[in-house]
């Protein structure tokens, strides 16, 4: 056998590693895909028909299809998050992380064939999701680039915050402690269901420090057209924050905490 | 060419044990190498260094010339590891199991069937290659991980304990495909607690304890310094009391069975004079332990471990 060069022995690794996580979102798709399509059902159910027809509209478009990026988004954060860390972190416990470890793998390779899993697993759940929520409210896109870049680089900066997460860890605590007690709020008070520019104003600047309300306000704006934000501060933030959480996944492997002895 | 080289390695851990004092070693390409030692005495971490696992301290390692510091990736490429613990995917399919570590190493899709297919076979997976991890006996497993460190036909194979908990069948086949790897030109390192192993493949020979290397050589000049062996001699007629052999230690285990040592100055044809003068027949013997173990419980027994 011929020995291959440094790049493709990375890209043929990167590309192992890519098929291997989308593989494993797909096997198990009654854990990764349908409970967040469930999930929706039941927020659209409660908050679209049977509380949204008391609201009416909120900026200027009827309540259910208002909430509907946000649910999208809300949905796309969690499970692409929790796609990385779950893989990640299972495979650390059970050590076949060494698998890569011990084999002439980059860094970021290591980084992007996971959160491509994550991406992938997102994506497929927005799919899922707005799907769910046409049965409940009309949708259409207004800007189709930003709809789908917003979409993507958010599940990409989830993705590497759960890949963070899981590199930290040390036992099932540490992974499930940041979904349920820093996502979940942040979400929730992300605007996913409501607008900032009703809350007192102390409130809506608060507001303004939550990134979650940066992300589902871009998607908004790409569906629905409506924004609490403006689209270029936005982007900046998102881009800023995939930049940061990377950079951090590179130094954290490189010195191979939580990882190496 | 040198395989492998470490250069003043230590490492110490956070915790402030220090695992790795200063170690030097050499093993030669296409060398058949036994690291042994206690447990704790460091040859995991040492593993760990080189298969960068672990972190070093200080020191320099180099794999066929390829430092750890600057040259990781080829050094790695150069290794196959098999781990002391289970580390599968106990989720995955044999065949996947394989093929994916292929790719991690570089190798295409159809380069890793093929290979996958020659490793299966050799080590006697093939018929479970769609069975889960999780379904495989504990032989199976230590094999799947040999097969997956082969994938990618490392010139370095280091295997840490890979018999451990095998039986003895399989553990001798084991052996058989690890002579024959090693003749076709791949250097092997192996730590074992069974030193009859190491003792029968190894050519040459490193004891490793307290993080430092106690005692480095051929195989054949390590057993040569065995200063006494301990024989076990069966015998026919039953004694009451430990016989007297002058210039020898004698034990009586029981009435038909006694220890004597023989020191490497005397010989055991003095022992079977001695005993027949007294009427006693010997029948069958045996040594108590094996000579690699003798030397090793000899060499590693001085001081209490603080490792």
């Amino acid at each position: 056998m011929s020995a291959p060069t440094p790049v493709q022995v990375q890209l043929v690794a990167l590309y192992t590693l890519v098929r291997k996580e989308t593989t494993r979102v797909f096997r198990i798709w009654v854990q990764t895909l349908v409970p967040p399509a469930m999930t929706t059902a039941l927020y659209f159910l409660i908050f679209g028909n049977l509380i949204g027809k008391r609201i009416g509209q909120m900026d200027g478009v009827d309540y259910a299809q208002y909430i509907a990026p946000g649910l999208i988004m809300m949905q796309v954060i969690t499970t692409s998050y929790g796609n990385v860390v779950s893989s990640f972190f299972s495979a650390k416990m059970q050590r076949h992380l060494e698998e890569m470890l011990v084999a002439p793998m980059s860094n970021w390779a290591i980084i992007l064939g996971h959160t491509f899993g994550g991406v992938v697993r997102g994506l497929a759940v927005a799919g899922m999701v707005t799907a769910v929520a046409l049965f409940f409210t009309h949708l259409h896109v207004t800007h189709v680039f930003i709809t789908l870049s917003v979409v993507v680089l958010t599940a990409f900066v989830f993705s590497l915050g759960g890949l963070i997460n899981a590199i930290l860890a040390k036992n099932f605590d540490d992974v499930s402690v940041v979904p349920s007690f820093v996502l979940a709020p942040l979400s929730y008070l992300g605007g996913v269901f409501y607008s900032v520019s009703l809350l007192p104003g102390w409130a809506e600047t608060l507001s303004k420090a939550n990134p979650i309300l940066y992300m589902v306000n871009a998607f908004r704006y790409g569906m629905l057209g409506v924004s609490d934000i403006d689209i270029v501060v936005a982007y900046a933030i998102i881009i800023g924050f995939a930049a940061v959480l990377f950079a951090a996944c590179v130094v954290l492997l490189g010195r191979g905490t939580g990882l190496r002895t | 060419m040198l395989a492998l080289a470490v250069r003043n390695l230590v490492k110490t851990y956070p915790n402030g044990v220090q695992a790795l004092r200063g170690i030097d070693l050499e093993v030669e390409e296409g060398d058949f190498f036994a690291l042994l030692g206690p447990n704790g005495a460091g040859k995991t971490t040492l593993i760990g260094i080189v298969t960068s696992l672990v972190n070093k301290t200080s020191g320099d390692v180099t794999v066929f010339g390829h430092s750890l510091d600057t040259q990781l990736a080829l050094a790695k490429q150069s290794i196959g590891v098999v781990p002391q613990e289970i580390n599968i995917n106990y989720w995955d399919s044999v065949w996947n199991i394989v093929t994916t570590q292929a790719g991690f190493y570089g190798l295409t899709p159809g380069q890793a069937k093929a290979r996958a297919e020659v490793c299966l076979r050799q080590l006697q997976l093939w018929d479970k290659r769609k069975d889960n991890g999780r379904s495989l006996s504990g032989g199976m497993k230590r094999r799947l991980m040999i097969a997956r460190a082969l994938m990618h036909e490392p010139r370095l194979l280091i295997l840490d304990e890979p018999t451990a908990g095998v039986d003895i069948e399989i553990r001798r086949s084991m052996w058989d495909f690890l002579r024959e790897i090693n003749e076709a030109g791949t250097t092997i390192i192996l730590t074992t607690h069974y030193l009859e192993e190491a003792e029968t493949l190894c050519r040459n020979v490193a004891i490793i304890d307290h993080g430092r290397i106690i005692e480095r050589d051929r195989m054949d000049n390590v057993l040569r310094k065995l200063q006494a062996e301990t024989f076990v001699l069966n015998l026919r007629e039953p004694v009451a009391a430990t016989p007297a052999l002058d210039g020898y230690a004698v034990a009586l285990v029981n009435p038909h069975e006694i220890e004597v040592e023989v020191t490497k100055d005397r010989d055991l044809n003095d022992v079977f004079s001695a005993l027949t003068a007294r009427g006693l027949h010997v029948i069958s013997m045996r040594n108590k332990a094996n000579r690699l173990e003798e030397l090793f419980v000899r060499l590693t027994a001085r001081e209490p471990k603080d490792v």
